[in-house]
Formats: structure tokens, C-alpha cells, sequence
């Protein structure tokens, strides 16, 4: 998972900065601590003013006075909801800031620590200012808002190949697991509520169902919170899908449990038939979740499909199939998270490989964003629902409960675990076992399930609550904070850091076949078996209506590839790799023999650029910009229209008018032509064509894939290819998109020459991302 | 099954093949049985053809490699005990053998054999390397025909030139490993082989 954190400022800062940084936050705190129950008085006021107004209204229908114009006034119930909410967010949003900006502090206590004391704290000042702290953590703003972006985002870039590897194991710890948390956790509480019969206190009027149902409540592993700490501690992918894909999958354990024992504790009785009828509950919950959520998502890719047109609102129908996924799951009181889980894990390699480059980037960062928001949200209400709650305080429930926790979950994954090595190939160890079981932290959702309880079923609902708070509290301060020194200690194996080669790619695939072919032999069904058996079915049928066009029969291994060549080319002029580029001639050099340069920062002596015009550089470079990221999007269809079409690419009568300014530039700097050829097009020798009107334009031809230089960057001398620019189509549309036809394959261009000047130049501005971002590269191949 | 009897295993030979493979006795008479199931010629060996008549077989890109995988040099039949020995190679190593310092020679199932195993099934000519042009058999292979052969020239130098460290242009025994070190081959080289 790529960390969401923000980003630690370079530490070239003064040391008087960072505190001065600091002051300024704790100042803008206040500020808003003291506005919200500014905000929260004034709304009774206005209110009450609002009545007056409609009485005095009345009245002066009758006698019309008339007023001077109010030149400013002040309305804040007319902004009050939004405008508190905004404030909210800029406070979370704040505080992330403020915690990377000090020194040390992030490395010691995890954020979500500091989030849930900041919390505190401004619960804290709202209640000292006599107002009444809204009620933030309300179980529908939790559920409806708050907690559907974590949850997709996390599904969405769920590692499947780990997750299915576990798939096993996971379920067992998430259902089995669950399941005698909550039994023990409830049934001892129970017993020990009920073995002081000297002292009767409040406790003895707790019956079996309530401690159930707090039980089940209090068991379940918590998503947020488990991401929150263990992404800055870096474990490996093993332990770190165990326990999260737990939290995730133990959902519908938790949503069953909730509803049976909430449902019957009413009644005060749970017959057989009641808990086959919870059994079967069960399974209709979970894999109703995941239908639902599989159904959405393959409408979600279907729909992906038809989105070449209409590029900018692409990301919006991931968003709201997912969210709709997860509110159509809810509405059965289906498992909404395992919803969104399989919509995110269904859609995501059909979107993918439908959609813009940009499209994919904005998803990613929206639910970066949004994901990352939340969960800050969410640690910060924690901290004030805590000040605000009305608090039951009851000495034996609170410890026993936490005790009854920890023991709950040593012992649960103790056995699992040895029931589990029976079956694994990989066995867990005792290292990872004691991390598995420190991982279990509790969160926002056991909260939020408890405030949702109704008060007239359950008259100890605040002894609950705070027995909840304490739980959470302690995971998420004492384990959260310990277990990185733990990690460290125990010396469990960290997260590899290095991306996937080409070699990991073909030798893995490779494996693959075989260990089918082998099991095949063996007259044996399994793992490979049927993974095989899938993937078949997926190429066969289901790419082919989800993925549009060309791509769909794209095999897998060449996805990889050309995202990696891409990549190393980007990387490469980026780092200034352009005087090695005229090297690159010879035809069978791959990329890889040009090493990019390790990046230095730039000396400006070192690089003695001839001036350009600055119109010039930045048309050379929107030329390139949009040329490397088109290749991303793979164009298939190659009709004027479709490229006209394009929201993104520049106006042609703009360029027109460049291209008139360029037309004196012509003597002076051989040009270079830039056009891309991916795989696709080979297929299609009319693909593209060159535009003649164009031939004066700087252009530069990365050849993925021909005869003579396979993965070289040729600088063409663009008056070499006039004559067969003349062949070309006319064509309309942005400045900067040109592609060749690949008519005769064996016809490359050659490479033309190039002076050290120029190419400066180009490495000087292809290493300008332009205004329109930052194309992050992905980190790992999005197909499984 | 009269006519089976003189191929029945006895119990000297599950002995032996357990000393050499590591296999249980449960897991070796499964094993056998379904040996002599793909044995239509009830000789007690194997010929090609009657590898070739696993269905699952004939659609996998690597099928015609495996099946080359069970049968020694020149050899066209091959016997229980080579069937067993190849299929040694994908037993999971257990947590005893791990530990175990390799006193005579490693078990067949070691990290160093599987990896072995797999890459002989890309080196056909023996000679200790891969070439690009094996490299470009086997990703013919896996990827299918669409594909041009400038495309998988260009993956096939680039896989060489990541792995090959002495410049020989082809990818020696210990570069293969030496790739392959991140991945985890105990696990994506093991069948559970359960009764």
C-alpha cells in the first residue's frame, strides 16, 4: 500500500521554522476551537431571532417601516452547517500538516495517536467555552461518509495475488476468530458481572444478550485503525495482508453478530433455531456483500468501456458504483465493506486498462485524499465524542474488559494458528503470530456500532461506551505505540522495498504454467488449478466485453513490459540522460543499457543551454508532454474525430498560430519529430498517419518495439521524413499528436544527428512536468 | 485387477523412493495410483503419448517442456521411480529439512534443486545457460501469437541484461538464482500433496 502520509518538507528549514510553524497552528487550533462554539451558540440565538423574525414579519405586513438598506450584515445560521463542516476538515487537514513539520515526533507516536489527542483537546476547549460539543461521531456521518472512502480506497488497491495466496488463512482468523472473540469476551464478562452477589452493583442487572452483544461489538478488528499504525511500520506483505484483509473480511461476522443479539436481546432469548437462522445469515450476508459489490463493479467496468469520449468524468464512475455498491449492501443490512471490497478488487484491472493515464492518476489521488481525510476525521472525533460522552465509569467492567481482550485475542490466534500450519505450505511462525495478534486493534467502527445502541433496550449503554473508548484507546495508544520498537526488536521482516524486474515478472509467470502443468500431472485440483482455470475463463470471456478494443487481448507479461520501458524512458531523460541518447543508435541496445544518471541537483553552471525563446520551449515541451502521456491512453481509435475529440489536447488553430512563429526558428535547430508506436498499432498498419502540415515541428520518436533499434529513443532529423510525411493524412486536432505509420516496418527512420545543444535542450524540457502535474508513476503492476 | 499384479508396489520399493524423495507412504501409493491410471499400456512406464492424454496438459504453453521435465536423457519410458523423483522436486520443504545442515546432499526438494528444475525446463541444450534465443522460445511460448518478434526481442534483451552480471549475454545458473532471490520459491514451487 503506498503511504498516504503527507510529506516530510526537506530539512533545509531554519530551526526556527518548524516552531514557528507550530505556533501558528496552535494559534489557528484556538482560532477555530473558540469558533465552533461561537458557531454552535449562535445557532439557538438565530433561532430564537428566527421566530421573533416571522412574528415581527407578521406584524410589519401590516405597518411596512421602512428600514435603512443593511449595507453589511452578518447571517452565519444561513453558512452554519457547511461552514462548520469545512472547518472541521481544515482542522484535520491542519493538523497532518503540523505533525510532519516537527522534527521528531511522527517517528515516535503514530499519527493516529496525536489525531485522537488533538481531538481531546478540542472537545476539551469546546466544552470549556460552555457550549455543547456537536455530536460528530453520529453513527449515520460515520457510516455514510466517513467510512466508504477508507474502505474503497483500500479495496481498490488491494494487493490480489497476496490476498487470494491467504485467502485461507484470512477467512479463518476473520470468521473463526471473530466468532470466539465474541463469545468469550461476552460470556466471561457475563460471569464475572454476576460473581459478587455481596456488593450488588449496577452490573448484576446485565444480562447474557447485552454482554453478548457487547462482546461482538468489541471483538471485531478494526480496518482504520490497523492501517493507520501499520503503514508506518512497514511489515511484510504477509502479516500485513493477514491482518488487514482480518479486519476487512470480519465485517459480516461483526454485522451478523450485531444484529442477532441486538435483535433477541430484547426478547431476553436465543433459541436453536435462532442461531441456525444466524448460521445461515451469515453466508447470505458475506457472499451477498460480494455479490453486490462484484455486480457493481463489473457495471462499473462495462461502463468504463464506452468512456473514451468523455475522459474527465471517468473517475466519477468509480466513485459512485462504489459508493452506491456499498450503500445498496447496507440496505439489505448486507456486509456494506465487503461490498465495496469486491466492487474495488472487480472493477479495478477493466478500468484500468480502459481509462485515461490521467484518469487514473486523479482516481488515485482522490482516494488518497479523501481516505486520508477521513481517517484523520475520524481519530480527531474520537478524541471529541470522548470529551463530550456522557461516561459511566465502573471499575471492574473497563478492566475486565480490556484484560478479557487481550487474552481473547492471544489465545484465539494462538490456536488458530496451529490448526492453520496444518494446511499452509508457508508456515506462520511464532514472530509472526505474536504480530498478528498485537495487531489487533480496535476502532472508530465497535464506537460507533455502540452509540448506535438504542437506550431503552440497553440501560447500561454508557457503561459500554466508555468500556469501548477504553478499549480503543488502549490498542491505539499503547499497542500502536509499541509495536514499531516491537518489529524492530523482534526483527520481523520488513516490507522489500525494491520494485518488480522484468525477470520476477516472466520467471513468476512462468512457475505459474508450471506448477499447473504439475498438478494437472498429479491428478491434483488445486490453487494453480483453478487460478489457471480463471484466468482462462477472464481472457476468454470476460476481457472482452469489460476492456475496450485492442487491449483486450493484450496478454498480461506485455502490459508489464511496456509500463516498465516506459517508465525507465521517462526516468531517463528526466535525469538528464540526454547525451547519451546519440549512443543509443545501434539496434540492438536495449534501454537498459542507458542507465539514467543518478539525480543530481541541477548545477547551473554545468549546463550551458543556448537560449530559446520561451514560446519555444514551452511548445517543445507541450508537445512531449502530451506525447508521453498519450502513449499511456493507447489510442485505438484513430479517426480524426475520436482525436479532435480529446478534452485535454490544445486547440489546432492555437497551434496553427505557433507553428507560423516557428517557421523562422526552421534553419536553425535540426527538429525532432515525436510520435509513439505501441504494440497495438503494429496490428493496424493504417493506424496513424503522419500530417505533412506539421513537419516543422519538434517532435521526438520513442520506438518501443521496431526492427532496427528496439527500445532506443531516436532523435530523427525531421527533414529526412518530409517525404513521407507527404503520404500523410490531414489532420487536425493538438499540437503534439503525430503518430507514424507503421506501414512497412522495416522503413524506420534513422536516427538522425544531434549537437550537444539541442540535446540539452530536450532533456531540459522534457524534465518540466508542465502545469499539468505530476504523472506519478504506478508502483506495481495493477493486473494480478 | 489379476492382471495388475506384477505391477503392484511392493513394499522394498516404497521404502526406497521414501528414503530418496522425502514422500510419505499414503502419499506414495496416491501417487502410484494414479500412475498406473495414466498408464494405459500397463507396462509400468510411461510413454509420452501417455503424458500427452491429460487434457489440462495439452492447452498449457509449457506442457510439451514438462513433460520433456520427467523423461531422462535419450529416454522415451519412464519408470515409478523417475516419476516419483521428478515430482520430488515440488514436495514443500518442511521446517526440519530447513534446519537440517546438508550432510550428504541436499533433498530434492531443496531451494537450490526447484530452482534448478525450473531452470533446465528453460535451458533445452544443457549448456549451463540461457540464451536469448531459449528465452525467446519460452516467451513465444507464454504470450501467444499476436505478439511480434521485434516485441519479444526487445523483452527477451532486457530480461538478459537485468539478470546477466558477467556480460556473457546469457543468464548462468547462479544469475538465475540470484533474479529469483525476492521471490519465494518454497512456496510457488510447492503442491501440497494431501490424501
Amino acid at each position: 500500500m503506498s503511504p498516504r502520509r503527507g510529506f516530510r518538507h526537506p530539512g533545509s528549514f531554519g530551526s526556527s521554522l518548524p516552531e514557528r510553524g507550530l505556533l501558528l497552528l496552535v494559534l489557528i487550533v484556538l482560532l477555530q476551537g473558540s469558533l465552533l462554539p461561537f458557531g454552535a451558540a449562535s445557532s439557538p440565538d438565530v433561532g430564537h431571532r428566527d421566530e421573533a423574525d416571522v412574528h415581527a414579519e407578521a406584524e410589519e405586513k401590516h405597518n411596512f417601516t421602512k428600514k435603512p438598506f443593511p449595507v453589511l450584515s452578518f447571517e452565519y445560521k444561513h453558512i452554519q452547517v457547511p461552514f462548520e463542516i469545512s472547518l472541521w476538515v481544515l482542522l484535520a487537514s491542519l493538523m497532518k500538516l503540523g505533525f510532519h513539520l516537527i522534527p521528531r515526533l511522527p517517528g515516535i507516536v503514530p499519527e493516529s495517536c496525536l489525531l485522537i489527542l488533538v481531538g481531546l483537546l478540542v472537545g476539551g476547549l469546546i466544552k470549556l467555552a460552555g457550549q455543547k460539543v456537536p455530536p460528530v461521531l453520529d453513527s449515520n456521518l460515520f457510516f455514510f461518509c466517513l467510512l466508504p472512502p477508507i474502505i474503497l480506497d483500500a479495496g481498490y488497491f488491494l494487493p490480489i495475488r497476496p490476498f487470494m495466496e491467504n485467502l485461507g488463512t484470512i477467512l479463518m482468523f476473520a470468521v473463526v476468530g471473530t466468532l470466539w472473540n465474541a463469545f468469550f469476551i461476552g460470556g466471561l464478562l457475563y460471569a464475572v458481572c454476576q460473581i459478587q452477589p455481596n456488593n450488588p452493583s449496577d452490573l448484576h442487572s446485565l444480562e447474557l444478550l447485552p454482554c453478548l452483544l457487547f462482546g461482538s461489538i468489541i471483538s471485531a478488528v478494526d480496518p482504520v485503525a490497523v492501517l493507520a499504525v501499520f503503514e508506518e511500520i512497514h511489515i511484510n506483505e504477509l502479516l500485513h495482508i493477514l491482518v488487514f484483509g482480518e479486519s476487512l473480511l470480519n465485517d459480516a461476522v461483526t454485522v451478523v453478530l450485531y444484529h442477532l443479539f441486538e435483535e433477541y436481546s430484547g426478547v431476553g432469548s436465543v433459541t436453536v433455531i435462532d442461531g441456525v437462522l444466524g448460521v445461515i445469515s451469515f453466508f447470505v450476508v458475506a457472499l451477498g456483500g460480494v455479490l453486490v459489490g462484484a455486480i457493481y463493479g463489473i457495471l462499473a467496468a462495462f461502463t468504463s468501456r464506452f468512456t473514451s469520449h468523455t475522459r474527465v468524468i471517468e473517475p466519477l464512475f468509480v466513485f459512485v458504483y462504489s459508493y452506491m455498491a456499498y450503500l445498496s449492501a447496507e440496505m439489505f443490512h448486507l456486509s456494506g465493506i465487503m461490498a465495496l471490497i469486491a466492487c474495488g478488487a472487480v472493477m479495478r484491472p477493466y478500468v484500468e486498462a480502459n481509462i485515461s493515464h490521467k484518469s487514473h492518476t486523479t482516481i488515485k489521488y482522490f482516494l488518497k485524499m479523501w481516505s486520508s481525510v477521513s481517517e484523520t476525521l475520524i481519530f480527531i472525533f474520537l478524541g471529541v465524542a470522548t470529551v463530550d460522552g456522557q461516561h459511566n465509569w465502573n471499575w471492574t467492567f473497563v478492566t475486565v474488559t480490556v484484560v478479557l481482550c487481550l487474552v481473547a485475542r492471544v489465545i484465539g490466534v494462538v490456536g488458530l494458528t496451529y490448526v492453520i500450519n496444518k494446511f499452509r505450505i508457508v508456515k506462520l511462525t511464532t514472530k509472526d503470530q505474536f504480530i498478528v495478534a498485537y495487531g489487533g486493534l480496535r476502532g472508530a467502527i465497535a464506537f460507533s456500532l455502540g452509540f448506535l445502541l438504542d437506550k431503552r433496550h440497553f440501560p447500561l449503554r454508557n457503561m459500554f461506551l466508555t468500556a469501548i473508548i477504553i478499549v480503543i484507546f488502549f490498542t491505539v495508544f499503547v499497542q500502536g505505540m509499541t509495536i514499531k520498537p516491537l518489529v524492530d526488536l523482534l526483527a520481523v521482516k520488513k516490507k522489500q522495498e525494491a520494485k518488480r524486474s522484468i525477470n520476477e515478472e516472466i520467471h513468476t509467470q512462468f512457475l505459474d504454467h508450471l506448477l499447473t502443468g504439475i498438478e494437472d500431472i498429479c491428478g491434483h485440483y488445486g490453487h494453480h488449478h483453478w487460478k489457471d482455470k480463471l484466468n482462462r475463463f477472464n481472457k476468454k470471456y470476460v476481457k472482452k466485453c469489460l476492456i475496450a478494443g485492442e487491449r483486450s487481448k493484450e496478454p498480461q507479461l506485455i502490459a508489464f513490459y511496456h509500463k516498465l520501458e516506459m517508465k525507465h524512458a521517462i526516468e531517463l531523460v528526466e535525469s538528464g540522460g540526454g547525451a547519451k541518447l546519440s549512443s543509443a543508435i545501434p539496434s540492438t541496445v536495449s534501454m537498459q543499457n542507458i542507465q539514467p544518471k543518478k539525480p543530481a541537483p541541477a548545477k547551473p553552471e554545468d549546463r550551458v543551454l543556448p537560449k530559446l525563446s520561451k514560446s519555444r520551449e514551452e511548445e517543445i515541451r507541450k508537445i512531449l508532454r502530451s506525447n508521453l502521456q498519450k502513449t499511456r491512453q493507447r489510442l485505438r481509435s484513430y479517426n480524426r474525430h475520436t482525436l479532435l475529440a480529446d478534452p485535454y489536447e490544445d486547440n489546432f488553430g492555437e497551434f496553427l498560430l505557433k507553428k507560423q512563429k516557428m517557421m523562422k526558428w526552421r534553419p536553425h535547430l535540426p527538429m525532432f519529430v515525436c510520435c509513439f508506436n505501441t504494440p497495438g498499432t503494429l496490428a493496424d498498419p493504417q493506424a496513424y498517419s503522419m500530417k505533412p502540415a506539421l513537419d516543422s515541428v519538434p517532435t521526438i520518436q520513442v520506438d518501443l518495439a521496431s526492427p532496427q533499434s528496439p527500445d532506443s529513443v531516436n532523435i530523427l532529423d525531421e527533414f529526412q521524413r518530409s517525404e513521407q510525411a507527404a503520404a500523410a493524412e490531414e489532420g487536425e486536432d493538438d499540437g503534439g499528436l503525430m503518430m507514424k505509420a507503421p506501414t512497412r516496418p522495416h522503413e524506420r527512420c534513422n536516427a538522425g544527428e544531434m549537437d550537444a545543444g539541442t540535446r540539452e535542450k530536450l532533456s531540459r524540457c522534457l524534465s518540466d512536468p508542465g502545469p499539468h502535474a505530476e504523472d506519478e508513476d504506478e508502483d506495481e503492476p495493477f493486473l494480478p | 485387477m489379476g492382471s495388475r499384479a506384477s505391477t503392484l508396489l511392493r513394499e522394498e520399493e516404497i521404502e526406497e523412493i521414501k528414503k530418496e524423495t522425502g514422500f510419505s507412504h499414503s502419499q506414495i501409493t496416491r501417487l502410484y495410483s494414479r500412475f498406473t491410471s495414466l498408464d494405459k499400456g500397463e507396462n509400468g512406464t510411461l510413454s509420452r503419448e501417455d503424458f500427452q492424454r491429460i487434457p489440462e496438459l495439452a492447452i498449457n504453453p509449457l506442457g510439451d517442456r514438462i513433460i520433456n521435465a520427467f523423461f531422462p536423457e535419450g529416454e522415451d519410458q519412464v519408470n515409478f521411480r523417475g516419476f516419483m523423483r521428478t515430482l520430488a522436486h515440488f514436495r514443500p520443504i518442511e521446517d526440519s529439512e530447513k534446519n537440517k545442515n546438508t550432510s550428504t546432499s541436499e533433498p530434492l526438494n531443496s531451494r537450490t534443486n526447484k530452482l534448478l528444475f525450473a531452470f533446465r525446463l528453460y535451458d533445452l541444450d544443457r549448456d549451463d545457460k540461457i540464451s536469448r534465443d531459449e528465452l525467446l522460445q519460452v516467451l513465444r511460448m507464454m504470450v501467444g501469437v499476436n505478439i511480434s518478434d521485434e516485441q519479444l526481442g526487445s523483452i527477451a534483451d532486457r530480461t538478459i541484461q537485468e539478470a546477466d552480471t558477467n556480460g556473457d549475454s546469457s543468464i548462468s545458473f547462479n544469475e538465475f538464482i540470484k533474479v529469483l532471490e525476492k521471490v519465494d520459491v518454497e512456496q510457488k514451487m510447492s503442491i501440497r500433496f494431501l490424501h
